[in-house]
């Protein structure tokens, strides 16, 4: 399975990357496309998940295809 | 209906005025406008540029999302909505929030909640330069004046 994975703002400088293309059969959710690109770093406890660009939590299946992004809290307006 | 994000510098105000230049006359007998800024300090610190970074798709779907949702729960004859991404300086504006209906009530409310959604659900981020020349990213947004979501 080939999902992307994209983080933003303070995560992507944490992590040290924006965007990741995975392929790995062993990744059902959120959190295990997580622990595939950052297995040094467990989840901040403040960090948000959208699945295709809708907020979804980290345990959500993920399916071929689909677009993982982990981000901070939001700081617009 | 108009939503956008903005990679350059915009006048706010000259934009209320043009898009309602764009409504039927007499149609609208209240506008509510809300206009963020950006400030000079943060946190007792002084903040000479900030950077705007935001999650490009999903932004503008979830700012649809919400005006058209306040559009049919108050009657809400237009709305426009304007954000600033990139590298800001203080004075410049960053977001623009405009409200038109027949009525001030419907315009105050559904102003506010387009306005608190945006800050809280909205995915915007800032990176804050300080005047020692060092980066920080803002942490959380300041509370609303009230709780006016749901």
């Amino acid at each position: 399975m080939t999902i992307t994975v994209r983080f933003f703002a303070s995560l992507a400088d944490r992590v040290g990357r924006r965007e990741e293309l995975i392929s790995n059969d062993g990744i059902h959710t959120a959190r295990d496309a997580w622990m595939h690109c950052v297995s040094d770093m467990p989840i901040p406890g403040n960090a948000l998940v959208a699945i295709n660009r809708e907020y979804s939590d980290f345990d959500a299946v993920v399916k071929e295809g689909d677009e993982v992004a982990f981000f901070p809290p939001v700081t617009g307006g | 209906m108009r939503i956008e994000v903005l990679e350059s510098a915009f006048d706010p105000w000259q934009e209320v005025v043009r898009h309602e230049l764009s409504l039927s006359p007499g149609s609208f007998g209240a506008t509510a406008v809300f206009v963020g800024t950006m400030r000079d300090m943060n946190e007792g610190d002084t903040v000479t540029r900030m950077t705007l970074e935001h999650y490009a798709g999903m932004t503008e779907e979830h700012l649809s999302q919400v005006a058209h949702q306040v559009q049919a729960d108050h009657e809400i004859l237009d709305v426009v909505i304007l954000h600033r991404v990139g590298d800001i300086t203080p004075g410049d504006p960053i977001v623009l929030v405009g409200v038109w209906s027949e009525h001030r009530a419907e315009a105050f409310e559904a102003c506010e909640k387009i306005v608190e959604y945006l800050k809280s659900q909205a995915p915007f981020w800032k990176k804050e330069r300080l005047s020692d020349g060092a980066d920080r990213w803002v942490e959380h947004n300041t509370a609303g004046s009230r709780q006016v979501l749901n």
